[in-house]
Order: structure tokens, then C-alpha cells, then sequence
């Protein structure tokens, strides 16, 4: 299985960890990425805010590039890249003024987007192209007794993603289970983080964080698995701010990726775990179970 | 061929139900549109046979226009599917005819859609008076008398030939 | 005027009509007379003021008379008008009445267009093409189909129950067929009923003891329609009766079989209270059942699975002996000359809304579970309890679930603003509980509805007006803990609230039922395009389909209350029993026929016909169509290859002269 890959800026950057832990997932099952050829920057929400014309010409040139050199699907790890990619093909099909513009700027370099390339996010490859089974297969050290609430956040899910449900989806939870994980209940799963509020308005930002981490705790969950970089990002970085304001909610955020990646006995290092401001703790300790096979 | 006073003349097909009773409410609300069409009632536009539209145009009709209910509507409950199924082969007849797309028209016209009878109408007359007249009927008496030309010609050149044999 | 006396076959008559100034002000009537008079076979060419009069419609048979006019036609307004009245005055002067033609120069012509030369040159064309299409027309004689008396009742819920009376009360013999074990329906689940907070069993029962005791009606319960065959007054209907394992004449309802069953505890879920209690495989579906019989379930039951149980149902039951294991499922024919469709709904699967937490939280709970909740004779007794048995302090009501959404179903289900109001209620009444209706709008149509609002606010329950984005057990503060928090913005107030309570209920939507597309092809019905079976008329005919001598009425055709489901029973049976008084159907001639000696034998016709009207016979080869079936639509004819299916009324060489005669006037 072949796909190209769009990391955009987040996962060469501070979301690293996740391409860090993705990479090697996707190679374990099976599937090549074949990184796109002279990305650029998808513009991410702030630019949509700005100019929306000239943010789907932006990202439209990288839908263009995935078209020209193939193959046609796009995997987009980063939640703001997939919406925006999202967006962008729904705005040049539904608006004949965007098309017009998004042709005419790709046309000065040399160029087309006919809306062949689809956008993918890992979670929809992993469940539907790849499947539960197959990943079950290669799980080596199953992690029983590790207790993850799933986290969405809301980009993924709403409004383009059509592999899973808006409001309760699953299909994480279903991948973490076939990791061998408990799932908690967490009704918060597709509850914004705080998004960029965090830096600009952090009172209402950081208290959208705080919540989210609360429950996880309340609920008794380890750890938080995630499959966004600013939402990992948000969990993650702001404990000393939290606690000053609202209290202690310390639960490390990982990757779902990352998980997936110690199910199948990819050394933590390798994936990128220790670049996390609040550890994980080792496996070992949390769930002494024996590896399976080698 | 280009007579000044030429209008358009189009044969209608509208069925009982849907089309003919819209017609009927464009000429209670009094809409006013133009006269260029000839409406003959069927109960069902399923009835339309394919050589009535190829007969109204070699009598010297224009163009064609089809009314029936909207799909899922039929008030026979399936017959507007066959007139779909009909008027679409047709078409690519006319094309390979060489008779232009605007002179056979179908369209879905409910009960209720009275202001759509006026705007359709107008429209296909329009289209149809940029096209011009269609002129079968004109058509094949040209062909019947170069036929009959040829035939004659044909005739004398045999009797020469066995006159000189 | 002018008359032309021809020595020709054909003779005739053409009146164009003045319509007061309706016509004569476009359109030169006397011209387009005059212009009629000079076309062959003409012998009379009017125009008068007012055809459809009394001295119109005796101008034309006069002239029938006087000059023996053997084809007639009127130029006026639409043949949707006053075809028939014509028609009519035709048969008054001794003429067959398909010998006329209408012509339609009112509201197509002079009503449309303004310019007097071209609507006058209009209502010439048109003249001339009724002119050569009327030679081609044949004398048509109405037929006459008999109707058998006896009429089927599908379906033995409320508005099946007052059908059957109604008919069995007129004198003529029902089949009221149930596929349930016994009738009542929705309604029996019901505990009282809105606006007037009845009791539902109250009302319902007498009209099913009615039901049972009445001698016109025959009553098949567990039963249902697998075939219908035959047309509008000679139905075949085969019912397939499922094996109750009980004999229905001898057992008496006293239940000590089920008190006996091997299962001492029940283990099933209850499908009359909705799965909120146990049943065992022996059981009867209500205390107040018609028929009062139980029934056992062949799938719970271990002496049919497995044929090893002790049978201490029968040793029970040893005086009257109903107990017969031995059942089997029989299909039994019957004929009727009138059916009624009466088949009720389902509710919406709240399942598919996740967000509101049905399944997932155990106090989310569907209407029809509080209603069984609220009725003394239900599982609880009466007691609105939660789950762990304690009393809700608490409640909030969600409406317009699976209703007046994109996502799942678009229409209004009419009934759920006054339900819910009516439970909100009861709810108050009995636990004092604090209540919150969640509403869109509140629609409360209907005698005593509106004023039921009122009650409900008199009476305290609160309404909040937004639509609830979800439901969740995540507490944001102390007081939350532990309840189910509904998330809404108060759209009055300006401002998103959270609310806690301890109970929340759905208003779940109507749906058509499971199997309608199935149902509806049996009858020969449509279904729109909501799944809701198709009425001929939504206004004019709500309770008449497509097919003659099959009506339908109540929640079948869509949402409706009690009262309006009572009416449209009532308005079915009227037109069953308006049929079956006349005693025969009158079918328009305009049918389609087959000219044998020109018929191949392709049977490109027999599937077009919707109706089952065409037939392809074995023995002579050749298509045969039944006009008691046919409606007349024409589609097989213009399909004929052959040419050999032809249609009365509307022949290929009637309309191709109209086409010639419309395009001969230039």
C-alpha cells in the first residue's frame, strides 16, 4: 500500500513525535509513504481566517502536487492540515470564484487540480484500508491493564470526516483495543482543547485544557492518547500554568501512534516519548505483563 | 425559405395529470405567454410514442415539447419512467439526424407549477425562433422533386443509350 | 353560423363557445366558426354564448337531432371542467358520448395570450386538429364491475378497530387481520390520553370487546397478509395464521399455564412494556388482550425447540385441553371486494442520535418507556423509578428526536409536543419531580390542545427552547455528579446552559414500519418518498390510493393523533361502503387492448403495466390485458412494437390526425 504524505509544518516541528512514532507504524503494517515533493505550508486555521481565497489556492498546490506525482492518496496526520485540505476541495467543488482563482494561480506553475487526490487521515487508512485484524496480528506486547481515553479533538471529526462518527467516534477507540488496551469512557473525546485560545486568550483557552484533563484523571485513565499536534501540544505543555489557576491535573498525552508503536516493540526513545513535557510511564511499571513472541 | 412572417410552431404532449392541469392554472392566474405552442392531451406522458414527436416534426412542427409528472410522481405511478427512458434514445437519434437538441424538449411539470408552464414555453420559443424554422415538410418536397429530376434524367439518358445501342 | 350537409359517414358538430367575454374577448369566435365550416364533414359550425348552459347543451342535442350529428365538438374551456358535462349532454341528445371532443381555448388560449390575431389563429389550429381527430372516434360503453360486499381490514390498532365497526356496523362482513396476538396497538401501551388526560385502556377496551363479540366481524389475530391478487371488488386475499400452540376456541384465559411454565422466573424481554420486564415463553401480551388467549413463543419455548420439557403448561390445563403443540401454520383464502390499510408505525431507533445517550446512560429513557413506566399496570406499577429503583428528583424532556432533522428524518411526527406535555404531567404528578421540556416549538393544534399547554405551564413544568446538543455524564461542578447533564443553548435566554437531572426522555419521532416497501407492494400502493404509504390526493383524497378498492388510513399514511386517526378510519370505511352500496365500479373506457392477430407474442408489454393489467397467456400466445385492471395510462401502447396494443379513447391515428390537423392551419 502506497500513500503520499503530508506532514505539514507541525510534525516537522514541534509535533515531531507523532511523525516520529507514525513512520515506523506505517512501515511495521506494511503501507509506504512517500513524503510530498516541496510541500508548503497548509495555512492551518489562521490563514482561512484571513483570506479565504488565497488559503485554498495555498493548500490547493499541495493537493495539485499529490495529483502529479501520485499516489492520489493523500495521508494528513495533522488535524488543521486535514481540515484545511478538506475544506479547500469542497470550496474549489462548490464556489466557481475559488476554482477560478485556484486554477489560475496553479496554472503560473505549470500545475492542475482536477479533485482526484483524497485527503486521508492515518486513523481512516489504519481502520479501513489496513484493518483491526491486521494490526492485531502485530501486536508483540499487548498492553493489557494500560487505561486510554481516547482523545479526538473536534477538527478530525467535524465536518469532513466521513470514516467515522462526529460526535462519537470510534475508530481510535477500536485501535487502541486491538493494542490490547483498556478503553475508559470519555465522553469528552471530541471536545475542543482550547485550540489557539491557549496562547491568546488563555483563560478560556487553558480552562477548555484543564477540563479535558480533569476528567481523564477522574475517570482513571493513564494516559491520554491523541491525534492532533496542537491538542498533544496543549495537554502537554501548560501544567504549571493549569495548576495555578484551576489545580493539579497532571495525565500524560501521547500519540495514538505512539501507543501503537509500543504495542508492536518499537523502543520508546525511537518514538519520540521522551520529548513529552509529562512522561509516560514506562510500560513495565504500568502494566507487568510478559512480551508475546520475540 | 426565410419567410418574414414566420413563427414558431411547436406540438405540445402534456399528460392529464401533472402538465396539463399546471397548463390549466397558468390560464386561471392569467399568466400570459407565448402562442406558439399546440397542446394534445394524454392521460400519460408514457403514452408519448416516439412517432408522434418524429411525425409532429415532419408535418412542419418546429420543435416538440414533453410534459409529464416529476419522477416518483406519475399518477400512474411508473410511466414517466419510460417516457425517461424513450425521449433519452430519442435524442441521439435527433443528433445523428441532425435535428438540434432545443426542438425536442421534455420536461416535468407538476399540477402545481403553473409560473414553470409560462417559463418553459417562453424559453423553447425563444430558442427555437433563434434557430429558425425547421421546415421538414418544405425539406421533403425539395427532395421529392430532385428525386423525380433525377429519375427523370436518369430515364431519358437509357432511351438515348438505347436509341444509340 | 353555418351548416354544411355532407354526404360523407362522419357529421359534425362544432360549437365554439363565447364564454361570456372569457373567450370572445381574444378570441374571434365567429371566425374560428366560420373557419370550422369549411372543413370537410363539418355539417354544423356555432358559436354561442354560453355552451355549458342549459340552452347550450340543448343547441347541441338539437342539432343532433335535426341534423344527424354522429361526432361532436365544443371549443370553450378545459375538458378538466367540463368533459363530463358534455359528455353528458351528448348522451342526453342520443348520441354516444365518445363521440365528443373538447377543445380547450380558455385557459390555454384566450385566458394566456394577448394578441387577438394569433390567439384567434391559435384556436383555429387547435379546431381543425379536434375536427380530424374526432372522425377516428369509436362508440365506448362505461363498463360495470360487481362488488363483493365483505371488506379486509389490515391491521388491528386503533384505527383498524374503528374501521371494522364502523363496516360490521353498516350490516357487511369484515376480516380484521392483526399480526400481533392481540389488537389494540400503540394505544393499549398508552396510559392516558391527550388533551383530555383519558384513561387509554378506558377508552380502547370497549371497542375491542366490541370488536370481539361483534357478528360481522371475523377476527384473526397472529395473522397476516402474505398474497392479494384479483382488482376493486373481487379480491383473493391469502392470510397466513401463525401457530399460537393454543387452541383459541377452547382456552379461556386463565393463565394457570403460564404460572406452571418450566421457567419459574421470566426470562424474555416483555415486548408490550417495551423490554422493561420479563415474560416467559407462555404468556399472554396484556391483561386486557382480544383475544383473551395466550400464545406461546416458538422460540423461547424449550418443548418446540428442543421437544424435552416436562409440559407442565398442559398438565395445567388438563380440563380444557387448549395446549396443542402440535399447531401448524396455516394460509387460509379469502375474498373481500375492499381493503383498508391500517398497518400504524414504528418509532424512531434513539440509537441513532448517540448524543443523547440512549443505551449508553441507563436513565435515558423513550416516551413509550415512560408510558409504561406511568401506567398502573405496568412493570413498575405506576412508579417513575430510576434504574437503581430510587425516585427522580429531576427530569428533562427532549423533543424532536429522529423528527425535524436533517440527519435522520425531515418531517414533523405532530404528535410528540402534546405526548410529551401529557408525560410531563403525569411525571409531576407522580413524583413531584422538577421537569423541563426542551423544545423547538411547541405545536399544539387541535380542540383542547393549546389550552393543555397552558395546564402544563400552570402546573409548573418548565420549557426551555433550544435544541438539546447532548447529553453527558461529565460533571463540571459538585451539583452535576452523578446526573445526566443536558447541554442546550436557551436560545430565549441568549446563552448555553447546562442543566442536571436525574431522568431524561426522548420524544422519539414516527417512522413508516419496517417493512412497508414490502406491504405496499403487496397492495399494489406507493409509498412517497418518506416511506409513508401514498394517498391519491393529499388533500382532496387523504385516505384513497392508486388502486381502486384499497384505502388506507391512520399512521400509515402519516404522523397523526388518535382523533385524526378515528376520523380517517371512519372516512375509510365511508368510501369502502359507498363502493360496496352502489354495488358496482364504473371504469372509463379510455383502456388499452390487445388485436390478437397482430400480436407477436413479444411480451415487451407485460412488464411495463404497474397495475398487472397485461397478462401474457400460455395458451394462445398472445398478451391479453384485464380493463377492470387497466387505468389507462397508455404506456404498453406506445411500447408495442407490433402496434397490436391499442388504447381506446386516445388511438395512434386519433392523435396522429390531431398532430396533421394542429399543423394544417398555418
Amino acid at each position: 500500500m502506497n500513500y503520499s504524505y503530508f506532514p505539514g509544518c507541525s510534525l516537522k516541528g514541534l509535533g515531531r513525535a507523532y511523525e516520529e512514532s507514525l513512520l515506523p507504524v506505517m512501515r511495521h503494517l506494511g503501507a509506504e509513504l512517500n513524503e510530498l515533493n516541496d510541500w508548503n505550508c497548509c495555512g492551518a486555521t489562521a490563514y482561512m481566517s484571513v483570506d479565504e481565497e488565497q488559503a485554498c489556492v495555498l493548500a490547493a498546490r499541495n493537493l495539485a502536487i499529490a495529483e502529479k506525482t501520485g499516489p492520489q492518496d493523500l495521508l494528513t496526520p495533522c488535524s488543521a492540515c486535514y481540515l484545511v485540505l478538506n475544506k479547500t476541495q469542497h470550496n474549489i467543488a462548490d464556489f466557481p470564484q475559488i476554482r477560478e482563482d485556484v486554477d489560475r494561480a496553479l496554472k503560473t506553475a505549470n500545475l492542475t487540480y482536477t479533485g482526484k487526490a483524497a485527503v486521508r487521515h492515518p486513523l481512516d487508512v489504519l481502520f479501513h484500508d489496513i484493518g483491526v485484524e491486521a494490526i492485531k496480528q502485530k501486536v508483540v506486547r499487548p498492553l493489557k491493564g494500560l487505561k486510554v481515553a481516547p482523545y479526538y479533538g473536534c477538527q478530525v471529526v467535524r465536518p469532513y470526516a466521513t470514516f467515522d462518527h462526529a460526535w462519537n467516534p470510534t475508530t481510535m477507540d477500536e485501535i487502541l483495543a486491538a493494542l490490547g488496551a483498556e478503553i475508559v469512557h470519555y465522553p469528552l473525546k471530541t471536545k475542543c482543547c482550547g485550540g489557539s485560545l491557549t496562547g491568546t486568550v488563555p483563560e478560556a483557552g487553558l480552562r477548555m485544557t484543564y477540563i479535558l484533563l480533569k476528567e481523564a484523571i477522574r475517570r482513571g485513565a493513564d494516559v491520554i492518547a491523541t491525534i492532533c499536534p496542537l491538542c498533544q501540544f496543549n495537554l502537554d505543555a501548560y501544567h504549571d500554568q493549569i495548576e495555578k489557576h484551576w489545580g493539579t491535573a497532571r495525565i500524560p498525552t501521547v500519540y495514538f501512534t505512539q501507543l501503537m508503536g509500543l504495542a508492536f516493540g518499537i523502543e520508546s526513545r525511537q518514538l519520540g516519548l521522551h520529548r513529552n513535557f509529562v512522561r509516560m510511564k514506562p510500560l513495565a511499571e504500568i502494566t507487568p505483563v510478559a512480551p508475546v513472541g520475540v | 425559405m426565410s419567410d418574414p412572417n414566420w413563427q414558431p410552431r411547436i406540438v405540445a404532449f402534456f399528460c392529464n395529470w401533472c402538465t396539463y392541469t399546471a397548463a390549466d392554472l397558468a390560464g386561471v392566474s392569467r399568466l400570459k405567454y407565448a402562442p406558439n405552442v399546440r397542446v394534445i392531451r394524454l392521460m400519460c406522458s408514457g403514452r408519448v410514442d416516439p412517432q408522434f414527436i418524429m411525425d409532429a416534426l415532419a408535418k412542419g412542427a418546429d420543435g416538440v415539447l414533453i410534459g409529464g409528472c416529476h419522477i416518483g410522481d406519475c399518477h400512474y405511478v411508473e410511466g414517466n419512467y419510460k417516457t425517461l427512458r424513450r425521449f433519452t434514445m430519442l435524442k441521439r437519434m435527433m443528433a445523428d439526424m441532425g435535428i438540434e437538441e432545443q426542438r425536442v424538449r421534455m420536461e416535468w411539470i407538476s399540477a402545481s407549477e403553473g409560473e414553470r408552464i409560462k417559463t418553459v414555453i417562453n424559453e423553447m420559443v425563444e430558442q427555437i425562433r433563434a434557430l429558425g424554422p425547421l421546415g421538414l415538410p418544405q425539406q421533403f418536397e425539395e427532395w421529392d422533386r430532385e428525386m423525380t429530376a433525377l429519375e427523370h434524367a436518369a430515364a431519358e439518358k437509357s432511351e438515348t443509350e438505347v436509341a444509340h445501342a | 353560423m353555418k351548416t354544411n350537409h355532407s354526404n360523407g359517414d362522419v357529421r359534425i358538430g362544432f360549437y365554439i363557445c363565447h364564454c361570456g367575454h372569457n373567450i370572445a374577448g381574444i378570441v374571434d369566435c365567429p371566425a374560428v366558426a366560420e373557419y370550422v365550416a369549411g372543413l370537410p364533414d363539418v355539417a354544423v359550425s356555432r358559436d354561442y354564448k354560453y355552451m355549458c348552459s342549459d340552452p347550450g347543451q340543448e343547441l347541441i342535442q338539437q342539432d343532433i337531432r335535426e341534423h344527424g350529428l354522429n361526432r361532436v365538438i365544443v371549443a370553450s374551456c378545459s375538458p378538466l371542467l367540463h368533459e363530463h358535462t358534455f359528455r353528458n349532454a351528448v348522451a342526453a341528445g342520443g348520441l354516444n358520448p365518445y363521440y365528443f371532443q373538447m377543445v380547450n381555448v380558455r385557459e390555454h388560449d384566450s385566458w394566456v395570450h394577448t394578441d387577438r390575431a394569433e390567439a384567434t389563429a391559435k384556436a383555429k389550429a387547435l379546431a381543425h386538429a379536434a375536427v380530424d381527430r374526432v372522425r377516428f372516434h369509436k362508440p365506448l360503453e362505461i363498463t360495470k364491475v360487481p362488488i363483493n360486499p365483505d371488506v379486509l381490514v389490515v391491521g388491528g390498532g386503533i384505527t383498524g378497530i374503528h374501521a371494522a365497526l364502523t363496516i360490521g356496523n353498516a350490516g357487511k362482513k369484515v376480516f380484521l387481520i392483526e399480526r400481533q396476538p392481540s389488537i389494540g396497538g400503540h394505544m393499549a401501551q398508552f396510559d392516558k390520553t391527550f388533551p383530555t388526560l383519558d384513561c387509554a385502556a378506558c377508552i380502547l377496551t370497549p371497542k375491542m370487546s366490541a370488536v370481539r363479540s361483534h357478528e360481522n366481524i371475523t377476527l384473526w389475530t397472529y395473522s397476516e397478509v402474505v398474497k392479494v391478487e384479483g382488482y376493486v371488488g373481487n379480491y383473493t386475499v391469502t392470510v397466513k395464521r401463525k401457530p399460537r400452540y393454543v387452541n383459541e376456541d377452547l382456552c379461556v384465559g386463565c393463565q394457570e399455564c403460564i404460572k406452571a411454565c418450566a421457567f419459574k422466573e421470566p426470562k424474555f424481554p416483555d415486548e408490550f412494556n417495551v423490554g422493561l420486564n420479563k415474560r416467559k415463553p407462555v404468556y399472554i401480551p396484556f391483561p386486557q388482550a382480544v383475544p383473551q388467549v395466550v400464545v406461546i413463543d416458538p422460540e423461547r419455548c424449550i418443548q418446540i425447540k428442543t421437544g424435552k420439557c416436562k409440559k407442565s403448561c398442559l398438565e395445567a390445563c388438563v380440563d380444557r385441553q387448549a395446549i396443542d403443540f402440535n399447531q401448524k401454520e396455516q394460509l387460509v383464502e379469502i375474498k373481500v371486494g375492499n381493503i383498508i390499510v391500517a398497518t400504524g408505525f414504528k418509532l424512531f431507533d434513539a440509537t441513532r442520535i448517540p448524543e443523547y445517550g440512549y443505551g449508553l446512560y441507563p436513565n435515558v429513557v423513550t416516551s413509550l418507556e415512560l408510558e409504561r413506566l406511568v401506567t398502573s399496570s405496568g412493570p413498575t406499577a405506576g412508579e417513575i423509578i430510576l434504574r437503581d429503583g430510587s425516585k427522580p428528583k429531576t427530569a428533562g424532556f427532549i423533543l424532536c428526536v429522529g423528527s425535524r432533522d436533517t440527519k435522520t428524518n425531515r418531517w414533523c411526527s405532530r404528535t410528540c409536543c402534546m405526548h410529551s406535555m401529557k408525560l410531563a404531567q403525569l411525571f409531576k404528578e407522580h413524583t413531584d419531580a422538577d421537569v423541563t421540556v426542551f423544545y423547538m416549538d411547541i405545536r399544539a393544534p387541535g380542540k383542547g390542545c393549546e389550552e393543555f399547554y397552558d395546564k402544563s405551564l400552570r402546573e409548573g413544568i418548565r420549557f426551555v427552547r433550544g435544541r438539546v446538543a447532548e447529553v453527558t455524564d461529565w460533571a463540571l461542578s459538585p451539583e452535576e455528579e452523578g446526573k445526566l447533564v443536558i447541554r442546550v443553548e436557551d436560545t430565549l435566554a441568549g446563552f448555553v446552559r447546562r442543566i442536571p437531572v436525574d431522568m431524561i426522555v426522548l420524544a422519539v419521532g414516527m417512522e413508516p414500519q419496517l417493512d412497508a416497501q414490502e406491504v405496499r407492494r403487496l397492495f399494489n400502493m406507493s409509498c412517497g418518498s418518506e416511506g409513508w404509504f401514498l394517498e391519491k390526493h393529499p388533500k382532496l383524497a387523504p385516505v384513497s390510493t392508486f388502486t381502486d378498492g384499497v384505502f388506507i388510513a391512520g399512521c400509515c399514511q402519516g404522523p397523526k393523533d388518535i382523533p385524526d386517526s378515528i376520523a380517517q378510519a371512519g372516512a375509510a370505511a365511508a368510501e369502502a361502503l359507498a363502493l360496496i352500496d352502489k354495488g358496482y365500479i364504473e371504469q372509463e373506457p379510455n383502456t388499452a387492448y390487445v388485436v390478437e392477430t397482430d400480436c407477436s407474442g413479444c411480451k415487451s408489454c407485460v412488464p411495463l403495466c404497474p397495475f398487472t393489467a397485461i397478462l401474457f397467456d400460455e395458451a394462445t400466445q398472445k398478451a391479453r390485458i384485464n380493463a377492470a385492471l387497466c387505468k389507462g395510462c397508455g404506456t404498453c401502447v406506445s411500447a408495442c412494437p407490433s402496434g397490436s396494443v391499442r388504447q381506446n379513447l386516445f388511438e395512434d391515428e386519433e392523435i396522429f390526425s390531431e398532430i396533421e390537423g394542429m399543423l394544417s392551419y398555418v
